[in-house]
């Protein structure tokens, strides 16, 4: 979207892609993206989707970038439905909304459950547009043979090229097919490079989600924020290659969780009847159901399988599993094809079973990252952000701009459902035009600086990238992941405690060292090597962990995805705040360290800017999340409930106050 | 301890192998420990972590591509037992049930950059070439976008889930060296483009870029791509229709403009 909203703005652009753009981790979003349209006339509005979604993310979220969010996303949805997404439709030809968590409004666009797909191909598409038009010069007359966009896909992300006064004037990439190493000048870079969930090892992301970009950019210095809120997904299928998202989207249409009440049932999940079964989400939180935001409901889970051993009985093992039904058989099987067919076909293709008459075995699974590269906006005099502002999505390093899953905007302590297309959306139509902006006021433009600057550059990434494939010591960097992943899997994830925290701090250190005595399993030059590629990705995966884990261990409290037993409860006076981490690098034999600061300055434009690691919650007033309660999400949302969710609502605004 | 150790299934795997673009290729064998619900990515991972080929040989691990492992990124696209297909949702259980090799290969129809990946961006040149988006006036708020019914998204739906993995031109004896056939998905996404309310109103450009020479004529109605394809995608309607639709053309076209 951000080079979209650039070529649209009359600025080139040259587009870096891992992998061809088409097969991005975007392409896993199932479920929709969230706008308050209201066609169903419920009373849904943009100022509820605000309030629903600063609730569901435990109030750590700035509130404005959210406003600015909510306000536009009808005007996003309208957009990319004439872009050509095969959105579903009502009867009367009009898009149709679906339910998702942590609302009682249909609010989620969708194209059957592959969403994320359509949304990414329609931006491909339209990209793919620009890359057949010629640049224009000022008199607008066509440059022949320069299009204004240059795609790179297949190319990896190895540093930031900054100058001396830390001004951001380029990248180093690597082109995969050939390991040439290049430096390319550019006025201004953003970031889009998505999650690090693959530091968790097996999760829902994809295999090229390690956050190495976000992780070398912040070691270059941009800020990174709130790293320790990841979220995790309750309902994934168990696998040993990856563990596959089922989509919320699977409840929003009416699915089910349950165990059953028996912990030794030894009947298959379909012949399992009603009475036997325990609906434990339904019953515990008659408000929201089984649609209460991801943290609560893999939590509940959690503790279903951990705590009380109640998982899914097998017989063959012996024991519970962790794996509870997650049952959509009760639903007619015209809307399972029409609206869930494509997860469905997962859940089929790789469990094996008919999820159409046989309720699906699901566990919670690592998902998305809440925190990410730290990212600026500026504030409007009506709440939400100035649109053109080059503050918007401004990383702390001048230049550096970010945008999508790398961010930490707009999710808080929790992500709600179907808010994470909308973000990379919205992300992206404000990231365009704040380039365009930060690209006027420069003085000196990239191609202004002695071209010195990019060759040290890139012999600088030249020399770390020979070094690699000179390693030759007997660890085996998948290995290493390995036990990265599991380290940070058991013990920094759904339930945290600083005991054990502090070992995965220790057992990351450890890794670390480690890292340094790898052999690289590939030595080929001149070819595609994924082992020295991998090998890179590791070590910035290894000082991502170590920001994610130490953040935990340093946030006594419970908020959102962070949940620590021994501080169960949400503390606003201490922790109402951003986690700001700067990379301070290893020297004078002091290893790798993360820094935490409460301010920081940057510059941009001209201007200097304070930042601090207070939370803007000048919109919604912090209260406590009572999912118990329909409609205690929004307090604008009072006048479309009926009068027993009014009742509930007022309780909660009461509790809230004593708070 | 034997018996644990008699119980503990192997996974054979025979891998063609290519140093780079512009060398020959040869075999390695491997051999790996079984999983519950493994794939064929799950045994190249396995490879990864010990890439020992049998006969006791520490060697490079298999090169390959990979990224979402629950097929829709398009990315794995391999040859397994002589079938083009995703390695992802290829498990090992149903490809090998008794034991047997599992030979992978890398696609044909598209050049070789290591081991078993290709380059497919052939492929998404071809989505240029037919002008595959709707003609966008810009991205700011123009209100709502064209009414559409059920009938026409059920149509286009199915269309849009093509991932560019090549599966359908890899199986198509008319994509070959000597032939310029632009293949089954290409065109298929002309008709998803015409069928869209907007994008129909540029029909007409779009029909040009198949029509003549390695345009949809040059379909030998083999209908291998509509066996092969893994998101079930009409192809061979698809040719049918854009060819119905060209061929208006090509006989009234000069009467409509």
């Amino acid at each position: 979207m951000t080079v979209i909203k650039l070529c649209e703005a009359g600025v080139p652009v040259d587009l870096f892609s891992l992998v061809p753009v088409k097969r991005s981790h975007s392409v896993c979003a199932q479920g929709g993206i969230n706008a308050s349209v209201d066609t169903k006339g419920e009373g849904d509005s943009p100022q509820v989707h605000l309030e629903e979604t600063v609730y569901g993310g435990d109030f750590l979220a700035n509130q404005p970038p959210v406003k600015g969010m909510c306000d536009a996303a009808p005007a996003i949805v309208f957009m990319l439905d004439r872009m050509g997404v095969p959105f579903n439709r009502t009867a009367e030809g009009l898009l149709d909304f679906r339910r998702f968590g942590g609302t009682l409004f249909h609010r989620t666009a969708f194209a059957g459950a592959t969403t994320g797909q359509q949304l990414l191909y329609a931006l491909d598409e339209q990209v793919r547009r620009w890359e057949s038009v010629d640049v224009e010069d000022e008199r607008g007359e066509h440059v022949p043979g320069q299009r204004m966009v240059r795609k790179f896909e297949w190319w990896d992300f190895l540093a930031l090229v900054n100058d001396d006064e830390g001004i951001c004037r380029g990248i180093v990439a690597q082109d995969l097919k050939t390991m040439a190493i290049r430096a390319f000048p550019g006025e201004a870079v953003c970031l889009a490079t998505g999650g690090c969930g693959i530091i968790f090892g097996r999760t829902t992301n994809s295999v090229i989600n390690t956050g190495t970009a976000a992780s070398a950019a912040y070691q270059q210095g941009a800020c990174y924020a709130n790293g320790e809120f990841i979220q995790v997904h309750p309902t994934a299928i168990p696998g040993t290659d990856k563990l596959r998202l089922i989509s919320e989207s699977a409840r929003g249409e009416g699915g089910r969780i349950w165990v059953p009440r028996d912990p030794r049932e030894r009947r298959s999940g379909r012949e399992v009847p009603e009475s036997a079964r325990d609906y434990f989400l339904e019953e515990k939180y008659p408000g929201y159901g089984n649609l209460v935001p991801r943290d609560i409901a893999s939590r509940e889970l959690f503790k279903k399988c951990f705590h009380a051993e109640r998982g899914v009985y097998n017989a063959k093992s012996g024991r519970n599993e962790n794996e509870v039904y997650l049952d959509v058989t009760h639903l007619p099987r015209e809307v399972l094809r029409k609206k869930l067919a494509g997860v469905l076909e997962i859940y089929k293709k790789f469990a094996g079973e008919d999820p159409y008459t046989n309720p699906m075995r699901v566990f919670p699974a690592v998902h998305y990252s809440m925190g990410g590269l730290w990212v600026d906006f500026e504030r409007a005099a009506s709440g939400s952000v100035v649109m053109g502002s080059p503050r918007n999505q401004a990383t702390n390093v001048p230049g550096l701009y970010a945008c999508g899953e790398v961010d930490y905007q707009y999710h808080g302590a929790n992500r709600l459902g179907a808010n994470s297309l909308l973000s990379c959306l919205w992300g992206g139509m404000v990231t365009g035009p704040a380039i365009a902006a930060y690209r006027k006021s420069l003085t000196r433009g990239a191609w202004d600086m002695p071209s010195s600057l990019f060759e040290k550059a890139e012999r600088r990434e030249q020399r770390k990238f020979s070094a690699i494939l000179a390693m030759t010591g007997n660890e085996n960097p998948y290995v290493l992941h390995d036990e990265l992943g599991k380290a940070m899997l058991v013990d920094c994830t759904i339930e945290r405690d600083n005991r054990t925290l502090a070992q995965v701090v220790v057992k990351i250190e450890e890794l670390d060292e480690r890292s340094r005595r790898v052999g690289v399993t590939d030595t080929a030059t001149g070819v595609m090597n994924q082992g020295a590629q991998f090998l890179r990705h590791l070590c910035n995966m290894i000082v991502l962990a170590r920001v994610i884990a130490t953040g935990a261990r340093a946030r006594d409290e419970s908020r959102g995805a962070h949940f620590k037993p021994e501080f169960a409860q949400r503390d606003d006076a201490t922790w109402m705040r951003t986690t700001l981490a700067l990379h301070q690098g290893a020297a004078n034999g002091t290893p790798d360290a993360v820094r935490y600061v409460r301010a920081f300055d940057y510059s941009l434009a001209g201007e200097r800017i304070r930042v601090t690691d207070d939370v803007d919650v000048s919109l919604v007033r912090p209260r406590t999340r009572k999912y118990e309660m329909a409609g205690a999400a929004s307090e604008a949302a009072k006048g479309g409930l009926e009068s027993g969710g009014l009742s509930s609502l007022g309780d909660a605004v009461q509790t809230e106050k004593g708070v | 301890m034997n018996v644990r150790m008699a119980k503990q299934r192997i996974v054979k795997l025979r891998v063609k192998r290519q140093d780079g673009p512009n060398s020959s290729a040869y075999w390695h064998d491997f051999e790996v420990l079984w999983q519950p619900q493994m794939n064929v990515i799950g045994a190249l991972m396995e490879i990864r972590r010990r890439p020992v080929a049998s006969g006791g040989q520490t060697v490079t691990p298999v090169v390959w591509e990979c990224v979402c492992l629950e097929e829709v990124c398009g990315s794995c696209t391999m040859i397994i037992n002589g079938r083009v297909q995703q390695s992802c949702s290829a498990l090992v259980d149903h490809i090998a049930p008794d034991g047997e090799t599992i030979v992978l290969e890398p696609m044909t129809k598209f050049p070789v950059v290591r081991d078993l990946v290709v380059d497919r961006s052939k492929m998404f040149d071809d989505l240029k070439r037919v002008k595959a988006w709707v003609q966008l006036d810009g991205s700011h708020a123009l209100g709502a976008g064209p009414r559409q019914s059920q009938r026409t998204q059920e149509q286009a739906y199915p269309l849009s889930r093509c991932m560019t993995c090549g599966c359908c031109l890899e199986a198509c004896p008319q994509v070959n060296a000597g032939s310029a056939f632009i293949g089954p998905a290409a065109i298929s996404q002309v008709r998803l483009f015409n069928l869209h309310p907007s994008g129909e109103m540029h029909e007409a450009e779009r029909l040009d870029t198949v029509m003549g020479a390695g345009g949809v004529e040059d379909c030998g109605k083999a209908q291998n791509c509509v066996e092969v394809c893994p998101k079930e995608i009409p192809l061979v309607d698809s040719i049918a229709a854009v060819g119905r639709a060209a061929t208006k053309r090509m006989l009234f076209g000069w009467l409509l403009g």
